[in-house]
């Protein structure tokens, strides 16, 4: 946690309570949309709420990492920001980061994240039950989950 | 009917382990409130003035008697013995515990139902037109659509935290008898000059404290594409809807303050994406789902007539019956009007009723109607009289469809926390007397929305005579609204001036039915005569 | 006075302050006075109401008699049902609602 007071943006390694990447975990820190635009080796990003993601899609191939801040968590904007950056081919780290809550993860899941920091650490045993409830989903999204229409009709 | 398969019913089982692990965090406290709500919500319960209150979905107002029967039996067994059918064809329970949620959930998921976002910020209960599949005049049967948004809404998650809540109609006919158009996407199926069926897209409607009409947006989408074009629609309000004030968050907000052919241009841009994305169900999906709601097996050659020799059967024929597309058979409304009742009440006994009349009488289909009364679809005529005289025995024959004692109004302050005034004695009085003086029958078609708030929940924007409940210095006062429409000739009532007292609102919708009467000319309803006349003379009747 | 209600987290009936715990008759309230906002805090944290809130009343013969129309409504329940109405509470009859 030593870095949050040095650095204004960002998770550190330690903050990320879930993930679900076999790679590396990127220790870089995330700066503003606006100063990663400004910066072109800049390898890393956090999106507000308020951000357009689609700004950051002529520089997908630089991307590492994309943190998607919910400040709140009944604000979705991010699920969108992070639908979208999957659509168009990200495919490095997505960490949701803020209030994330048991009962959004799989949400968040279906959209792309594939980190989680939330800003209270998670019950584990709560998260996985929430992760694994769900046998099927009925539409298409970010996530390799198959929909049951496509499960009906082969 | 549309049934479920393994996989339709995995869901609502998961759901409702899902909800029982929730309330059961909450209890524990490992939930706060404020973290529990939306996901209370999303499962149709809310916290109420006396108790919790539970919404369970009936999608696009379809039930089978079995269903009802279950409706009923939650009733008795849960709750105090009665339901609320409410305006977007769902129904609530007024006191439920919320120990007893999971089970409740169990229960209806035995018969294929639930209540999966029926509230919150999220695509809620996919409404339709209750007379779906009888309709003469309907291009085709909408509810198949509705079904597959109904899927494709279910858990959708990038939309399960919007900024506010998402309300769907579907219609497939010209009449609109489902307030399509104020809805945040109203769906009318259409025939092209070439005789394809698509969809045309309004959006951008709604009641509420900023009512809206929603502007045309696209004139027609191809129905292999309406679940893209939805998702496009949802995804572009997702973004930019308002999150600072939650009065302002809807989406017809944004699309007056961005102009509809912005809005339009983007999600048109969002929608040639999302064609690439692989979004949309397949079109053998889509025959799936209509095999479902192929019509009954409809008897030919039955009488066109119904013997009208007792005046009071020949009453509610004339009011509550609707042409259907089969000779022989008509739609028959159950009105959950009666004179001096609860508007949209109904006793468990009267649900189990009305579940044995489904099946007896309409191929086991009933439908809730968005004015709060319940339909049986496919009725031969030759049998109207047997059952006409069932109904009239449990206090459900009341023949006043359209008319003013068909009020539609909210629970108020009676039961809802939102509330400013009590809508249901206002109803009940005006009910009263109307049918007291005769003069219910005269005024023919009338339609009387009551809020107890603006929220808006009793449509009274849409009412040809509206009436909102508002709370003046501690004391219920009513406001006087004319020349509203939910229907094809949509429109947005306006205030006559001053509010009235619960005594003094019955007085002042006496005395602008009077000028109706007095004024009207051949054929006229209230509302016409209202549009030719204008608001002045009404105002002068009222306030002199 | 000042006297405080909330609903009862599990079954989510309408309850009053009484001074120890929480009870389904308004005749039961008392007065919260200065202790209003820790009496909600310690309440809502131990599960024992949910949404509690501090409300303008005042003493009668009857007893406290909410200053808002809505309170009394919750008081008693749906003018609509009486026979609803909290146990006990129809006594007081429905012009004190009014």
């Amino acid at each position: 946690m030593a870095d949050r007071n040095t650095v204004d943006l960002g998770t550190g390694s330690d903050d990320v309570q879930l993930r679900f990447r076999n790679d590396e975990q990127a220790g870089i820190a995330a700066v503003t949309v606006d100063s990663f635009l400004d910066q072109p080796d800049a390898e890393a990003v956090r999106v507000e709420p308020g951000d357009d993601a689609r700004d950051l899609l002529p520089h997908l191939s630089r991307l590492r990492l994309v943190e998607v801040n919910f400040p709140s968590f009944g604000d979705g904007r991010g699920y969108s920001a992070a639908r979208l950056l999957r659509e168009h081919g990200y495919t490095g780290e997505l960490r949701a980061v803020g209030d994330v809550l048991i009962d959004q993860l799989r949400y968040m899941r279906r959209c792309g994240f594939d980190a989680f920091a939330p800003d209270a650490p998670l019950d584990e045993a709560d998260a996985a039950a929430a992760l694994e409830r769900f046998d099927h989903v009925y539409q298409p999204a970010a996530d390799a989950a198959v929909p049951i229409w496509s499960l009906r009709h082969g | 009917m549309y049934q479920y398969d393994q996989y339709d019913q995995a869901m609502v089982d998961a759901r409702v382990e899902e909800f029982r692990d929730q309330c059961h965090r909450r209890l524990e406290g490992k939930l706060t409130e404020d973290q529990f709500k939306p996901l209370r919500l999303q499962n149709g319960l809310y916290l109420q003035l006396h108790a919790y209150m539970l919404r369970v979905a009936i999608p696009y107002g379809t039930l089978s008697g079995t269903q009802m029967h279950a409706l009923a039996d939650i009733a008795d067994k849960y709750d105090r013995g009665y339901g609320h059918f409410t305006t977007r064809q769902n129904i609530q329970y007024n006191w439920i515990k919320l120990e007893d949620c999971g089970d409740i959930l169990a229960d209806l998921a035995k018969v294929e139902m639930h209540a999966i976002q029926t509230s919150g910020n999220c695509i809620r209960n996919i409404s339709s037109d209750q007379y779906a599949g009888a309709a003469a005049d309907e291009v085709v049967d909408p509810r198949p659509y509705a079904e597959l948004l109904r899927q494709w809404s279910s858990f959708h998650p990038e939309f399960a935290h919007l900024p506010r809540k998402f309300k769907i109609c579907v219609i497939a006919s010209e009449k609109d008898r489902a307030a399509m158009r104020l809805h945040d996407i109203g769906i009318n199926i259409v025939k092209n000059d070439e005789g394809t069926l698509g969809a045309a897209f309004y959006v951008g409607g709604g009641m509420g404290r900023t009512p809206m009409i929603a502007p045309l947006i696209r004139e027609f989408v191809p129905l292999d594409q309406m679940v893209t074009f939805c998702e496009a629609a949802l995804r572009v309000y997702n973004r930019y809807g308002r999150r600072d004030n939650k009065y302002k968050a809807r989406i017809k907000i944004l699309v007056h303050e961005m102009g509809a052919d912005e809005y339009t241009r983007q999600v048109e841009e969002e929608f040639a994406h999302l064609l690439e994305q692989g979004v949309e169900p397949p079109t053998a999906e889509l025959d799936r789902i209509r095999s479902f709601f192929q019509p009954p097996e409809f008897v030919a050659g039955l009488p066109a007539k119904a013997d009208r020799s007792d005046p009071d059967f020949a009453l509610w024929i004339d009011r509550n019956c609707s042409p259907h597309k089969v000779a022989g058979y008509v739609s028959a409304a159950i009105s959950l009007k009666p004179v001096g009742g609860i508007p949209g009440d109904a006793s468990a006994q009267q649900m189990h009723l009305m579940a044995d009349l489904a099946k007896e009488y309409s191929f086991d289909e009933c439908r809730v109607t968005h004015a709060q009364n319940i339909i049986l679809p496919h009725v031969e005529i030759g049998r109207l009289y047997e059952l006409w005289q069932k109904l009239d025995e449990a206090d459900l024959g009341t023949a006043n469809l359209d008319n003013i004692g068909d009020i539609i109004a909210c629970p108020g302050l009676d039961y809802c926390s939102l509330a400013n005034a009590r809508s249901i004695p206002v109803s009940q009085k005006i009910s009263e007397r109307f049918a007291a003086n005769g003069k219910g029958e005269l005024l023919g078609e009338l339609k009387l929305k009551i809020s107890g708030c603006i929220n808006a929940c009793g449509h009274h924007h849409a009412g040809h005579i509206g009436i909102l409940g508002v709370d003046r210095k501690g004391v219920e006062n009513y406001q006087l609204l004319l020349g509203g429409s939910e229907a094809e000739d949509v429109s947005l009532a306006k205030i006559t001036g001053p509010g009235f007292n619960e005594d003094g609102i019955v007085d002042a919708v006496e005395t602008v039915a009077d000028l109706y009467l007095e004024r009207r000319e051949d054929g006229e309803r209230f509302l016409d005569t209202y549009r030719r006349l204008g608001m002045d003379p009404f105002k002068e009747a009222l306030y002199g | 006075m000042k006297i405080l209600t909330g609903n009862d987290l599990k079954s989510g009936a309408v309850v009053w302050w009484d001074g120890k715990g929480w009870s389904i008759h308004i005749t039961d309230a008392v007065d919260a006075g200065e202790n209003a906002e820790n009496i909600i805090a310690a309440e809502d944290a131990a599960r024992r109401v949910n949404a509690a809130y501090a409300i303008e009343a005042e003493q009668t013969e009857d007893g406290p008699r909410p200053a808002h129309i809505k309170d009394r409504v919750r008081a008693l329940g749906p003018t609509i049902r009486p026979d609803l109405a909290v146990p006990a509470a129809d006594k007081m009859g429905w012009d004190w609602v009014i």
